[in-house]
C-alpha cells in the first residue's frame, strides 16, 4: 500500500510484513468463500455418495490431470520469479512471470474444452438431459459448474494481476528490494493452486 | 497510559482534521481522503441516513399493526417493508455500525497510531459500503417491488418469488465485502500499529472488542457471501444448489446462512460491549475491574458465537443430537456475555459515578442487554424454544439485543466521541431528556412483543387475532415515544455539529486513553510525535485513595 | 514484534522449489494411480489425505508460511481451525438424520 506520490494524503509508511499480512488475511477470506461450497460439496456428497460415483464417472480424468500440472507448474514459475527478482535478476524474473501468465491461460483453454464438451452432451445447468437425472448428479454438476466457475474467474483474476506485475517489473516499480507487491500477487496465485488441488480429487477422482 | 506518561507537546498551530488541506479540497476534499478520521465522518453521516430510512420503515411497520386488518398499507406492501427493514438495518446499520464509524475514528487514536494500515482500502471500503446501501434501496423505484422474503432469504421462497431478491442479494454480498475490508484492515492496524510500548494487554478494552470483532468479519463473512452468491446464480441460471425441486436442500442453505448470520450477532453486540468498556470507567473514576476477563472474553465470544449458528434452526428439521449439541454451546456463550457484565457492575461499585449522556446510554445498554441475553439463553432451551419460534418474542429479544444492545451502544459512542470528532459540544440536557424518552419508549415498544409472543402472536404477520390488540397497541404507542427521541437526537447532533458550544481542552471527560491526548478535534497525523506507553490503561486516582483509606482502617 | 530484516527471511534458492515441484508432480501421479485402483471407502480419505499433503508443501515452501513469523502461522491455523469446526458441527446435524 505504498506509492511515494500518496504519501502525504494517506499517511502511509512502508510496513512489508503488515501488507504480507493484510494479504493473508484476504487470502483467509477467499479460503473460506470455497470452504462455505466445500461445505456443500460434502453434505450434498454425504447424501448422494452413490449418485456422486455415477456422476464423476463423466468427468475427464486425463484432462484433469493435465490441468493440475499445468497449474502446480506455474505456481512454481510464480515461486522462481520472486526468488529471480530477490536476486536482482530482473529479466529472469520478467520472463518466469511471462511464462506464469501463459500457463494460466492454457489452464483456462483446457477448462473451456472440458465446459464445451459437457454443454455439447447437453449437461449444463437447467439443461433437460441434466434434470432427467438423479438429485445427486443435478447437484453434482451444479456443484461442478459452480466451484470450477469461480475457481476459474480466480485464475482469469490471477492473470491480470500477475501482468500488471509484469508492467511493473519492467518499469522497476518493483526491485529487489521492493518486491512486496510481487510477493502477494504470488500467495494469491498459490493460494488458487491450493483450491485446485482439493477441487481436482473430489469431483474426478471419486469414480 | 496517563496523559503525563506519553511525551507529547502540541504547539496548538497545526490545523485540525477538520480544516485539514490535502491535495483536494472541498467535498473531494472528504470523499478522497484516506485519512481515517475523515472516512469515521463519511460512515458516520451515511449510515445516519441509512439508520432514518430503516426508522422510517419500522415506523410504518408499528403503524400497520395498530388494527388488524388492514390500516394504512396491503400486505405485499407489509412484506416488502419488512425486509426492507430488516436488510437495511442489519446489513447496514448495525453490522458495520460501531467499527465502521467509531472504530475508524477512534481505534488509530485509541493505539496511538497515525491511521490504520491500509488507508485506501479503508476508503474502498466506504465506497462499497455505500454501493451495497443503494442497491438495497433502489428495488423500492423498480417495477417487481423490493424483495418480500424477509432479510434471512430463506429458499425455497426466495428462489421463486418475483420480487427484485437480486437487488437485495447483492447489496448484502456487497456489504459483506465492505465489511470484510474493514476487518483485515483493524486485525493487521492492531497488530502492526501500535504505539511504542503499549503491549498486549495495555491496549484499551475496545481495541480488544474491535480486533476480536475483525477477526469474525474476515472469518464468518465471505461464508454468506458465497451463500447469497449461489442463490443468485441459482435463481439466474437455475444451477441446482438448494431448491429442492433441483434436489437441493433448503436446511442446508439455513445452516450456511447462520454460520455467518450467528457470528454477526457478535459483530453487532461486541464493538458494543467494547464502547461500554470504555465509558463506564472514565465516568464512574474507577479503574476497571477485571481487565482481563473481559479482554479475554470478548476473545471468547468470537470463539463460542461462531459454534452455535443452528439454534436459529431447532424447528426446522435438524437431527436431535443436532440438536443437543447447539442448545449446549447456546448455553456456553452466555458465560463470556456475563463476566463482562458482571465485571461492569464491579467497577461501579464504589466509583463516583458522573451521569453524563455517554454514562446513561452505556448503563441502558447494561440493563436492555441483559434482558436480552437472558431472553436468548431461555430460547437455547429447546423445549421453550418450540413454543417461541417464529413469534414476536423473538422479534423482542433482538431488538433488545440489537438495538437495546448495539444501538444505545453506538448512541453512547457518539456522545462520548462528540466533542472530539467535531471539537464542539452537543446540547446536554437535551440528551438527557431525549435518553429517557428513548429509554422509556423502546421498553414500552418492545416489552409487549415478548408477552404476546409468548402468548403466540407470529412475526412477521400483516393480520392477528383481535385479543392481540391491546398489546399491539401499547407497542404502537411505544413507537411514537422513540421516533420522536431518535429526532430529537438527530436534531441535536446536526445542529452541534455547527452551533454547538465549541470546546478546545483536549481530555474532555477525563478519559486516560490516548485518544485524550490529542488536539481536539485532533490534527491530520492526529499526534505531532507519536506517543510512548508505559502504564496500563484505565489508572484512576479514585482506586489510589481507595487504598489508602484501606490500609488506614 | 519481528525484529530481523526481512529481505533475508525469504532467500531460499532455485533448488528447493523446483524439489518441491517434483514432489508435488508425484504426489499427483500418485493419487490419480490409486484412484484407478478398486480401494472402496479409502478412496476418498486417500485422496484428501494427499492433497492435504500437497496444500502444506504449497502452504509452507511455496507461499513461505515456513519463515514467517510466529503470528503468520497462529492466524493459519485459527482460519483452519474455524473450517475444520465448521465442518464437524455441520455433520453433528447430517450424520444422525
Amino acid at each position: 500500500m505504498s506509492s511515494t506520490d500518496q504519501a502525504v494524503e494517506s499517511h502511509v509508511h512502508r510496513d512489508d510484513i503488515g501488507s504480507r499480512m493484510g494479504m493473508w488475511l484476504f487470502l483467509f477470506t477467499e479460503l473460506l468463500l470455497f470452504g462455505g461450497m466445500f461445505l456443500l460439496y460434502s453434505v450434498y456428497r454425504f447424501e448422494y455418495a452413490e449418485q456422486f460415483h455415477i456422476a464423476a464417472k463423466e468427468l475427464n480424468i486425463i484432462l484433469g490431470t493435465f490441468n493440475t500440472a499445468v497449474l502446480l507448474t506455474s505456481s512454481l514459475t510464480m515461486a522462481l520469479s520472486i526468488v529471480a527478482i530477490q536476486r536482482n535478476q530482473k529479466t529472469l524474473s520478467l520472463l518466469l512471470q511471462i511464462i506464469t501468465i501463459f500457463l494460466a491461460l492454457f489452464f483456462l483453454v483446457n477448462k473451456f474444452f472440458e465446459w464445451s464438451a459437457k454443454f455439447h452432451h447437453g449437461i449444463y445447468p437447467g439443461s433437460e438431459e441434466l434434470l432427467s437425472r438423479s438429485s445427486g448428479e443435478i447437484l453434482f454438476f451444479g456443484l461442478y459448474y459452480v466451484m470450477t466457475g469461480l475457481h476459474g474467474i480466480h485464475v482469469i483474476v490471477g492473470m491480470f494481476l500477475i501482468a500488471i506485475m509484469a508492467r511493473m517489473t519492467r518499469k522497476d516499480l518493483i526491485t529487489a528490494d521492493n518486491y512486496v507487491r510481487l510477493e502477494n500477487i504470488g500467495l494469491y496465485w498459490h493460494l488458487v493452486d491450493i483450491i485446485w488441488i482439493f477441487l481436482f480429487p473430489l469431483f474426478y477422482l471419486i469414480t | 497510559m496517563s496523559a503525563e506518561a506519553a511525551t507529547i507537546k502540541t504547539n496548538g498551530h497545526e490545523p485540525s482534521y477538520l480544516e485539514y488541506k490535502g491535495k483536494h479540497t472541498g467535498i473531494l476534499g472528504w470523499i478522497l481522503s484516506t485519512d481515517h478520521k475523515r472516512i469515521g465522518i463519511l460512515y458516520l453521516i451515511s449510515l445516519s441516513f441509512f439508520f432514518l430510512v430503516g426508522v422510517t420503515f419500522g415506523f410504518l411497520m408499528r403503524l400497520e399493526l395498530l388494527t388488524p386488518g388492514r390500516t394504512i398499507m396491503d400486505a405485499q406492501t407489509y412484506n416488502s417493508i419488512f425486509t426492507l427493514h430488516g436488510v437495511i438495518m442489519i446489513f447496514l446499520f448495525v453490522v458495520p455500525g460501531i467499527p465502521a464509524v467509531f472504530g475508524n475514528f477512534a481505534l488509530p487514536l485509541l493505539i496511538g497510531a497515525k491511521d490504520v494500515a491500509f488507508p485506501r482500502i479503508n476508503l474502498i471500503s466506504w465506497y462499497l459500503y455505500v454501493f451495497g446501501g443503494l442497491l438495497a434501496v433502489v428495488a423500492i423505484l423498480l417495477p417487481g417491488g423490493p424483495a418480500d422474503t424477509g432479510w434471512t432469504f430463506y429458499i425455497p421462497y426466495s428462489v421463486r418469488t418475483n420480487t427484485n431478491v437480486f437487488f437485495a442479494l447483492s447489496a448484502a454480498f456487497v456489504l459483506g465485502f465492505s465489511s470484510i475490508l474493514t476487518g483485515l484492515n483493524f486485525v493487521t492496524t492492531v497488530h502492526r500499529m501500535r504505539a511504542k510500548g503499549m503491549s498486549w494487554f495495555k491496549m484499551p478494552l475496545s481495541v480488544w472488542s474491535f480486533y476480536a470483532t475483525a477477526w469474525v468479519q474476515v472469518l464468518a463473512t465471505p461464508i454468506i457471501g458465497i451463500t447469497l452468491l449461489l442463490v443468485i446464480v441459482e435463481r439466474w441460471l437455475g444451477v441446482g444448489i438448494f431448491d429442492p425441486a433441483l434436489g437441493g436442500d433448503p436446511v442446508l442453505y439455513q445452516h450456511l446462512f447462520w454460520i455467518y448470520s450467528h457470528p454477526a450477532v457478535y459483530i453487532m453486540i461486541l464493538p458494543a460491549m467494547g464502547i461500554v468498556s470504555e465509558v463506564i470507567p472514565v465516568f464512574a473514576h474507577r479503574t476497571i475491574f477485571g481487565y482481563k476477563f473481559i479482554a479475554f472474553s470478548s476473545i471468547a465470544i468470537a470463539l463460542f458465537g461462531s459454534l452455535v449458528w443452528a439454534h436459529h434452526m431447532f424447528t426446522a428439521g435438524m437431527s436431535d443430537t443436532g440438536q443437543f449439541v447447539f442448545s449446549l454451546l447456546t448455553m456456553l456463550v452466555a458465560i463470556p456475555s456475563a463476566i463482562k457484565v458482571f465485571n461492569w457492575i464491579a467497577t461501579l461499585y464504589k466509583g463516583s459515578i458522573e451521569l453524563e449522556a455517554p454514562m446513561l446510554f452505556a448503563l441502558a445498554f447494561i440493563f436492555l442487554f441483559t434482558i436480552g441475553g437472558l431472553t436468548g439463553v431461555m430460547q437455547g432451551i429447546l423445549s421453550i424454544d418450540i413454543q417461541v419460534h417464529d413469534t414476536s418474542f423473538i422479534v423482542a429479544h433482538f431488538h433488545y439485543v440489537m438495538f437495546g444492545g448495539t444501538g444505545f451502544g453506538f448512541f453512547a459512542a457518539l456522545h462520548y466521541w462528540f466533542p472530539k470528532m467535531f471539537g464542539r459540544m452537543y446540547n446536554k440536557k437535551l440528551a438527557k431528556f431525549y435518553f429517557w424518552m428513548l429509554f422509556v419508549g423502546f421498553n414500552v415498544l418492545y416489552f409487549p412483543m415478548f408477552v404476546m409472543g409468548w402468548l403466540g402472536m407470529p412475526r412477521r404477520y400483516y393480520d392477528y387475532l383481535p385479543e392481540f390488540q391491546s398489546y399491539h397497541v401499547i407497542s404502537t404507542i411505544g413507537s411514537w415515544i422513540l421516533v420522536p427521541a431518535i429526532l430529537l437526537m438527530a436534531y441535536n447532533m446536526y445542529r452541534s455539529v455547527f452551533k454547538g458550544k465549541v470546546v478546545t481542552e483536549k481530555n474532555v471527560w477525563g478519559g486516560e486513553t490516548l485518544d485524550w491526548i490529542t488536539d481536539t478535534p485532533p490534527i491530520h497525523e492526529n499526534f505531532e510525535q507519536l506517543p510512548v506507553v508505559s502504564t496500563d490503561p484505565y489508572q484512576y486516582k479514585m482506586n489510589e485513595e481507595e487504598l489508602i483509606e484501606e490500609e488506614v482502617s | 514484534m519481528e525484529k530481523h530484516d526481512y529481505y533475508h527471511e525469504h532467500s531460499h534458492g532455485y533448488g528447493i522449489y523446483i524439489l518441491v515441484w517434483l514432489a508435488l508432480m508425484a504426489l499427483t501421479a500418485i493419487t490419480v494411480t490409486i484412484a484407478g485402483m478398486n480401494i472402496g471407502r479409502f478412496t476418498v480419505a486417500t485422496a484428501l489425505v494427499i492433497a492435504s499433503a500437497k496444500a502444506y508443501l504449497v502452504l509452507t515452501i511455496f507461499m513461505h508460511l515456513r519463515s514467517e513469523s510466529k503470528a503468520f502461522k497462529v492466524f493459519v491455523f485459527v482460519a483452519l481451525i474455524f473450517l475444520i469446526i465448521s465442518f464437524i458441527l455441520l455433520f453433528a446435524d447430517y450424520s444422525f438424520h
